[in-house]
């Protein structure tokens, strides 16, 4: 018990000292991107696993304590964590964090989100009211999430400003140059049909000149169905479509079933780093396992 | 002779070109028909190619759908094996960006705004639920059809020092006729300093897990017997404030007190005055109440807890909380009441979850109160000492994507006390609940559950109770 005690205190004393900025990622791509901006001027948290459905992520208690004492929350927006952020901010008793302060970085601002519904509609499955939220795996929205981030860190820690200016300079010159790599793997392919299991790829489709519009799913959240997926398989021998994505946190199983009807391959995809094996490097490395396994997947099938 | 001659000439003149006139007729026919004849095998062709497409169209539609079938079979056979395959009706309107807004949100309405609404259809074997078996407010009240829950709630930031939420339910009484309640409308702080939160208003106790969620949240049909019988049909519910504080912990430890009006039935076993008698007296546990108001903050209801939380591992969350409640109660001019609880929840969720399936979680509750009841000798009740505990535990599995398997067990009991014949919240009881709840979306469920009951005042009950929920709108995010 006396242990215990100590072991509180010195932890409490710990925290107490630390003076570099406190900040906490919803998702492991931000905070992917945050580590590039922030560097060691500050320590970071992420949230979900990047193994897990970002849209169900439990509103742990733990995870109110980091907030209680985070100084920057970087969210996603656009609907993302509306299953569970708010309930956590709401208990965070942290006004640092409040809507439209400067700590509550909301990486959507300046992004043109896609397939914006003029209607809002449930019988349409789960829709997003502001548009598709799975945007960070486009390189080209990564750049304006990175001025997000660095804008924020440079706002709330004003000292360490130019060190966020500097990371920001740094990585968008590396993202420039890894696009101009990536979209020459990915040129041979352009137009290419592959299939996803949810619609969370049309940013990267864009992105990269790909066609990511047959899903497993029938509508967004509502599991695959034996007639729908019996019209994917139609509408990929239609397109030429033979690769088919799937998420880790997604049923692989489906996809298998469709892929030997079609003679299809499956490649395991993820929207965020350490989803997968070979991903725990960051971003880039992210991006490329994602552009070299599907350009490799393509050739194979084409 | 020139006349013969010319005769013979023109004669001889007129016959070669009589000739010739046949010979032209005959090509011109025979040309004719040859092309007659083109005509009818090229239209014939035409014909012919036409039926042909047509026939090559047919058959391969044919196949397509041949192909289609056999393939849904096939799947449909390969997923049952692995997963759910309920059919979805397929999307027949294609969206249009013509089609105009027809929901306000929170971000561009300012608030979250949705109505709930819970039916059941069921039975008992006994022949009024309501009268000793399901006591809770949003329980079945009968059997057949009944409607205990339709609630609009409201919630959004007010400004920046303050969150604002709302709970308005209805529901339809025994005749169906709609009944109305303010569940709850509390104001929130956002920004105090230290750590702490403060609210205000008409809003749940935070006393354990399940006294504080809505019906939507609770993972069976009706609430457990121990809470009832602490805190009456509603749960423990009234106007005051509360404050809380987060401690500067490595781990997460929330302190809580609130501090409440505690006149009325929502503060059941505190100064309720309880339900009127034939003659139109007043009674609680059997005593005539005295209407004894409020003398000073002794006569308040006082509700602390403490909750503590840890992640055993990535996956494996626990809460343990310890809560109680003081305050006066209406059967004796010093009576008082007394309740303590303490409450367990832990939950384990697959790394690689899929719209949080699977996951299996444990929630235990177990309260013990303290009833002072005071004496009534006109219905020669003498003062005692009523003392009251149970528990419940339920443990849900989510199986597979949207399906969920729960088992409740429940235990209730009592000191004897004068007044036990005709009181329904006393006396020994237990209830088994297997359920089986199907969400076809985020939005709506379909739950089956069977009670088994056994209570000292009515032996054995059986009952099922088939509920169907909907949500319209948009509902603030929920607490772990």
């Amino acid at each position: 018990m006396k242990k215990l005690l100590i072991g509180i205190f010195g932890a409490t004393l710990a925290f107490g000292a630390q003076a570099k900025l406190n900040v906490v990622a919803t998702t492991p791509d931000l905070g992917a991107i945050a580590r590039e901006i922030g560097g060691d001027a500050i320590t970071l948290t992420t949230l979900a696993k990047p193994t897990e459905d970002p849209h169900f992520v439990d509103a742990k208690p733990s995870f109110i304590l980091k907030l209680n004492r985070a100084d920057v929350v970087i969210e996603g927006g656009a609907e993302l964590e509306i299953g569970w952020l708010p309930a956590l901010l709401d208990q965070s008793r942290n006004e640092k964090l409040a809507a439209g302060a400067p700590g509550h970085v909301n990486c959507a601002k300046g992004v043109p989100l896609m397939d914006v519904p003029a209607t809002l509609d449930r019988s349409r499955g789960d829709i997003h009211a502001a548009g598709n939220p799975h945007y960070v795996i486009a390189p080209s929205n990564a750049k304006i999430v990175a001025q997000n981030i660095a804008s924020a860190l440079a706002q709330v820690d004003a000292k360490n400003a130019e060190t966020y200016r500097a990371n920001l300079q740094k990585f968008t010159a590396v993202l420039e140059a890894k696009m101009a790599e990536w979209q020459k793997t990915l040129a041979p392919f352009k137009g290419a049909s592959i299939v996803a299991y949810h619609d969370s790829w049309p940013y990267f489709a864009r992105d990269f000149g790909l066609k990511i519009e047959l899903y497993l799913e029938p509508k967004p959240g509502i599991p695959p169905t034996p007639s729908h997926l019996a019209e994917v398989i139609m509408k990929m021998k239609e397109e030429n479509a033979h690769v088919i994505i799937v998420d880790p946190y997604l049923n692989r199983r489906t996809a298998e079933t469709v892929a030997r009807d079609t003679g299809a391959a499956v490649v395991d995809v993820t929207q965020f780093p350490g989803g997968l094996k070979g991903t725990e490097g960051g971003y880039v490395q992210l991006e490329d396992y994602l552009v070299n396994s599907l350009a490799r997947a393509l050739a194979e099938k084409k | 002779m020139t006349v013969l001659v010319s005769a013979l000439l023109a004669g001889a003149n007129t016959l070669p070109a009589q000739e010739t006139n046949e010979v032209e007729q005959l090509k011109r026919q025979l040309q004719q028909m040859q092309e007659n004849f083109d005509r009818a095998q090229r239209e014939q062709k035409a014909q012919l190619d036409a039926l042909t497409q047509k026939l090559e169209a047919f058959t391969k539609a044919q196949v397509a759908d041949e192909e289609k079938q056999k393939l849904e079979a096939q799947l449909a056979a390969e997923m049952a094996s692995g997963q759910s395959n309920a059919p979805a009706a397929p999307e027949k309107k294609p969206w249009s960006p013509a089609d105009t807004l027809t929901i306000a949100r929170a971000g561009s309405a300012y608030m979250n705004m949705s109505f709930d609404a819970m039916m059941v259809a069921g039975g008992s074997t006994v022949s009024d639920p309501s009268a000793q078996l399901q006591l809770g407010d949003h329980d079945p009240i009968k059997n057949g059809f009944s409607l205990r829950n339709a609630e609009i709630a409201l919630d959004g930031a007010v400004d920046p020092y303050f969150k604002g939420f709302a709970n308005i339910v209805l529901k339809l009484d025994k005749n169906n006729q709609t009944e109305i309640e303010l569940e709850e409308a509390y104001a929130q702080s956002t920004s105090l300093p230290a750590n702490l939160q403060a609210k205000a208003g008409q809003f749940f106790a935070a006393f354990g897990r399940s006294n504080a969620q809505h019906p939507h949240q609770w993972a069976f049909v009706d609430a457990p017997i121990i809470m009832t019988r602490a805190f009456g049909p509603d749960g423990l519910r009234n106007i005051g404030a509360q404050g809380s504080w987060l401690l500067p912990l490595p781990f997460f430890t929330e302190l809580t007190l609130g501090i409440f009006d505690g006149e009325g039935s929502t503060t059941f076993g505190f100064r309720n005055p309880g339900d009127a008698d034939a003659f139109g007296v007043d009674r609680f546990h059997g005593r005539a109440t005295l209407n004894r108001g409020l003398r000073g903050p002794q006569d308040l209801v006082y509700v602390p807890r403490i909750a503590s939380s840890f992640d055993l591992t990535d996956q494996q969350t626990v809460v343990l909380g310890a809560s109680a409640a003081f305050g006066p109660n209406d059967t004796g001019a010093d009576a008082r009441t007394q309740i303590y609880g303490v409450d367990l929840y832990w939950k384990w969720k697959a790394s690689d979850a899929h719209e949080g399936f699977p996951f299996v979680s444990w929630q235990t509750e177990a309260l013990y109160e303290i009833f002072d009841a005071g004496a009534d000798p006109t219905a020669s009740l003498p003062a005692e000492n009523l003392r009251d505990w149970g528990c419940y535990s339920q443990v849900l599995w989510g199986f597979k994507p949207r399906w969920v398997a729960g088992l409740r067990g429940e235990y209730a009991s009592s000191n004897a006390g004068a007044f036990d014949a005709n009181d329904v919240f006393r006396g020994e009881r237990e209830r088994v609940s297997p359920a089986l709840t199907f969400y076809p979306s985020e939005f709506s469920k379909i739950r089956l559950q069977y009670n088994y009951d056994h209570g000292e005042m009515f032996g054995n009950a059986h009952s099922v109770w088939l509920q169907l929920e909907f949500l319209l709108g948009a509902h603030g995010a929920h607490k772990f």
